[in-house]
């Protein structure tokens, strides 16, 4: 990839700046971190802590300050049936959306890398909505949604179709709000999979006709072990992306019908925000670290075993 | 590479499927963004049955424009999100070059902790921790201003580990040159690296102005007054009244000003774009 350059040896502790003694280059980096360390203490590691402090707290109210609960926010929050249904939720939007906009990321790819007419444009068309706000895809879909004369019920009209309401319906608003992240995401991920494709040596595949594999075959068994590390870059993103984004479902359902696209994060902002229940968001806050932790702790282990890297 | 030659010429069923397919799903991603274009020039009063068609049947109209023009103060949204994105750059880059630089060339006591601590900020995304920051903000004096929509985001872990990588690639040989013909250290990271580190530069600074253009939860949040709404926050409550009142066309047209000027970029820069997203995913 690169010429092999000395910045490659390992390193000999040696730096050009001002002080050469250890002490004094220690202060030196010391001070060039220093902006990133307070920030980071501040907005980061500091709230951090504290979250885990103030799930044990009250919340405080008027002249009441805060005081010790000890574990009533937990107990409030495993007593709470929103809660429930929310984690239940957001595991089969994660579920959804993952798989969906990885595998269609992967798919369009695989397309867009060959000789087809027009591919240029293709891909701009599948990049593009990763540029758009959420706010603005919502918008766009919210319209597509709208029983009667958006654009799906216009469609189902054409061939006689009754008119639908699929944001207001309890049973398919939360796939309605899924569609709308794997069409805002699988672009994003899709890049990622064409520069692997792309530095993958055709070489392989003529290697591969020689041989007499099939399409499939070589898919199986050349190109997809060598998307590997990609596959699970992109994983990792989808599934952060999943408890992470939440702007589409203030702009389209509030979480509603009946919570029925009430997702953790959205549950956060109405506790912590809405509800100004200091106490319970901090739980909730935590359960949300613990799953993100849990999942990069899986990743990470998978990571260790299956993927093959060059 | 010779046998995909061949059988494009062949065309045979499979192969021909295949293109159907990928045409109609070609359809699908760009007609949101085609819908969004078409009505907001068509004519209020077709209203109802009309405005799902994607074909411009009628005369193109500016009155969506206007109306969405004037129900919103877009000088100031444009403004505000502007100062809010340049804002957050601007001390971006300053910090993550000197910390970059600190990981990539400086051997020190409580490197490795710090790495860890830096890590840890990936996966912490500010989004997780909004109720706690809004504490702080709240604490500081900070709420309801500009600065409290940048102020989590001046530092990236991100954006050290980008520019720490991009050092990296850099030979010291060049650093090293510069001291010896007498340069103090801030010349060589100001003449010699900066420039040489361009690329990574550039591609951080295309995804966090893309990234904070976009966002809404943490403004909607420590931003409460009209004029430090940003384009985000201003678009969602312009919805809600239009929406009530169906009036589709404008809120196509008040969606499309605020998603413009990235889509004009992006149109403009298509490589720079694509390729800046793709160095920053590979850590």
């Amino acid at each position: 990839m690169r010429a092999p350059s000395r910045s490659d040896m390992p390193e000999t502790g040696r730096s050009f700046g001002p002080f050469r003694s250890p002490r004094l280059r220690t202060v030196e980096a010391w001070l060039l971190l220093l902006p990133s360390v307070v920030l980071f203490a501040a907005f980061t590691h500091l709230p951090f802590v504290r979250t885990f402090v103030d799930a044990f707290f009250s919340t405080p109210k008027g002249r009441r300050p805060s005081h010790f609960v000890g574990l009533d926010n937990w107990s409030d929050l495993a007593h709470d049936p929103i809660f429930w249904k929310v984690l239940i939720n957001n595991t089969w939007y994660a579920l959804g959306t993952i798989p969906l906009s990885v595998g269609i990321a992967l798919v369009m790819a695989l397309w867009v890398n060959g000789r087809i007419p027009g591919r240029g444009l293709l891909r701009m068309a599948y990049f593009t909505p990763t540029v758009l706000p959420m706010i603005a895809v919502a918008d766009i879909w919210l319209f597509f949604y709208t029983p009667d004369y958006g654009l799906f019920d216009q469609i189902r009209g054409l061939f006689g179709f009754a008119a639908t309401n699929r944001l207001g319906d309890p049973s398919s608003a939360l796939v309605a709000v899924m569609v709308v992240a794997v069409w805002k995401e699988a672009g994003f991920f899709m890049i990622f999979y064409l520069a692997a494709l792309q530095q993958i040596p055709p070489d392989l595949r003529d290697a591969a006709a020689i041989e007499g594999a099939s399409r499939f075959a070589f898919f199986r068994r050349v190109i997809w072990p060598l998307l590997m590390p990609v596959t699970l870059f992109v994983l990792v993103n989808a599934v952060i992306n999943a408890f992470r984004t939440v702007d589409h479902i203030f702009m389209m359902t509030g979480g509603g019908p009946d919570n029925a696209t009430n997702l953790l994060l959205f549950r956060l902002y109405e506790l912590g925000f809405k509800f100004w229940d200091q106490g319970q968001a901090s739980a909730l806050t935590v359960v949300l670290i613990a799953v993100l932790s849990t999942l990069a702790l899986v990743q990470f282990l998978i990571a260790g075993r299956g993927v093959h890297y060059r | 590479m010779a046998a995909s030659r061949s059988s494009a010429r062949r065309l045979d069923p499979a192969r021909l499927l295949g293109i159907a397919f990928l045409a109609i799903v070609a359809l699908v991603w760009s007609t949101p963004l085609a819908w969004m274009i078409v009505a907001s020039f068509r004519p209020q009063s077709f209203g109802g049955l009309d405005m799902a068609s994607l074909t411009p049947n009628f005369t193109p109209t500016l009155a969506n424009w206007r109306e969405a023009l004037d129900s919103a103060d877009f000088a100031r949204l444009y403004l505000n999100t502007a100062i809010v994105c340049l804002g957050i750059l601007g001390v971006q880059l300053v910090t993550i070059t000197l910390a970059g630089w600190a990981f990539a060339r400086l051997e020190f006591r409580g490197r490795t902790v710090l790495f860890y601590a830096f890590l840890l900020q990936l996966m912490l995304v500010p989004p997780i921790l909004i109720v706690p920051n809004l504490v702080t903000i709240t604490r500081l004096g900070l709420y309801d201003t500009l600065t409290a929509v940048m102020a989590p985001y001046f530092a990236s872990a991100f954006g050290v580990f980008l520019m720490r990588q991009t050092f990296r690639t850099i030979p010291r040989d060049y650093e090293e040159a510069a001291v010896v013909e007498g340069a103090a250290w801030w010349q060589v990271v100001g003449r010699v690296l900066v420039p040489l580190a361009r690329p990574g530069l550039v591609a951080f600074s295309i995804v966090s102005v893309v990234a904070h253009w976009n966002e809404f939860l943490w403004p909607l949040m420590v931003v409460s007054s009209t004029e430090n709404q940003t384009l985000t926050i201003g678009l969602a409550s312009f919805t809600q009244g239009a929406e009530s009142a169906s009036q589709w066309g404008v809120i196509a047209a008040g969606t499309f000003l605020v998603a413009a000027p990235l889509m004009t970029a992006f149109a403009l820069f298509q490589r720079q774009f694509v390729n800046s997203f793709l160095f920053s995913g590979v850590k």
